[in-house]
C-alpha cells in the first residue's frame, strides 16, 4: 500500500473518537474525578476531530488514486465520527439529566413514608420489616433504600 | 446496583440492608437477580404508589411510555428517618457502593 495514499488521520480520527465514547463507561465512569464531567472524554475528542479533520482534507485531496472512492468513504467515517461525538455529548449532557427535579422527596432528617410491597418471591415486605429484622442475628442499623428504573 | 452486590458483606457488616425498589413485576425481578446474581431484597411497586410518594416518579420515561422511578438512594436509619440522600442529576452517574459505605456512620 503506498503510503501516501493510505489516509491514516481518518481513521485514527475515527479510532479516537470510538475509544472516547467507549472508555467513558469503561473506565472514567469508576473515577468521580473523570465520571462527574467527563473532560478526559471530551479532550479525546478534540484531538479526535483534529485528525479527522486532517483526513477529510487528504481524503479530498486532488493526487488521490480513487478519488471518488476516497470522498465517499472520508464523508462516512467523517460523518460517523461527528455523530458518535453528537450522540456522546447529547447523551451525557442532555438525555441522562432529564430527570424530575424530586423536590418533594424525603430530605435529611425527616421520616420516609412507610410501605409494604411484594419482594421477588412475592412476599409482601414492610419497611418496618426491612428496619427491625436481624443481619446475620444482630439488630440493623439501618436500610439502604435503592430506587432503580428498572429492568427493560 | 452490581457494586452493592460485590460489598454485600459490607454492607451487612456495617448493619445496612440494601434494598432495591422498581415498578417491575417480582418476575422480572425474580429474572434480574437470577441473571446477574442479585442476593438482596428487591421491591415490585408494579403501579408506582411508593415512587409517587416518595415523589420519584420519572414519568412516561419507560418502555412504551410506562412511568418509572428515577434513580435515587436513601439511607435511612432504623427509626425511618433519612441520614443520607443521593439524587443524582444524571443517571449515568451513579453513587458507588464505596462511597455509600463511607456514609454509614451517619447511621451511628
Amino acid at each position: 500500500m503506498n503510503v501516501r495514499q493510505f489516509n491514516w488521520p481518518l481513521w485514527l480520527g475515527f479510532l479516537l473518537v470510538l475509544i472516547a465514547v467507549f472508555s467513558y463507561p469503561a473506565v472514567f465512569v469508576w473515577s468521580p474525578v473523570t465520571r462527574d464531567f467527563p473532560w478526559v472524554n471530551l479532550l479525546l475528542f478534540v484531538v479526535a476531530l483534529v485528525f479527522v479533520r486532517k483526513g477529510i482534507r487528504r481524503g479530498f485531496a486532488r493526487d488521490r488514486k480513487h478519488p471518488t472512492v476516497s470522498k465517499v468513504i472520508t464523508s462516512i467515517f467523517a460523518m460517523l465520527s461527528l455523530a458518535f461525538v453528537a450522540l456522546f455529548l447529547f447523551g451525557f449532557f442532555v438525555f441522562a439529566r432529564w430527570l424530575p427535579s424530586s423536590t418533594n422527596a424525603p430530605h435529611v432528617g425527616q421520616k420516609v413514608p412507610e410501605f409494604a410491597l411484594a419482594d421477588s418471591t412475592g412476599r409482601q415486605v414492610s419497611l418496618n420489616e426491612l428496619l427491625t429484622a436481624p443481619i446475620d442475628g444482630k439488630a440493623p442499623k439501618g436500610a439502604l433504600l435503592v430506587f432503580y428504573r428498572g429492568y427493560w | 446496583m452490581r457494586s452493592i452486590e460485590q460489598n454485600l458483606a459490607s454492607f451487612h457488616q456495617a448493619g445496612i440492608r440494601p434494598v432495591a425498589i422498581s415498578v417491575d413485576s417480582p418476575e422480572v425481578s425474580r429474572d434480574l437477580m437470577q441473571k446477574a446474581g442479585y442476593t438482596f431484597t428487591f421491591l415490585s411497586d408494579p403501579k408506582a404508589e411508593v415512587i409517587r410518594r416518595y415523589d420519584l416518579l420519572h414519568a412516561g420515561a419507560g418502555e412504551n411510555g410506562a412511568d418509572i422511578a428515577r434513580p435515587a438512594e436513601f439511607l435511612v436509619d432504623t427509626t425511618g428517618t433519612v441520614r443520607w440522600i443521593n439524587l443524582t442529576e444524571n443517571y449515568w452517574i451513579r453513587a458507588r457502593a464505596e462511597d455509600i459505605l463511607e456514609k454509614s456512620r451517619l447511621l451511628e
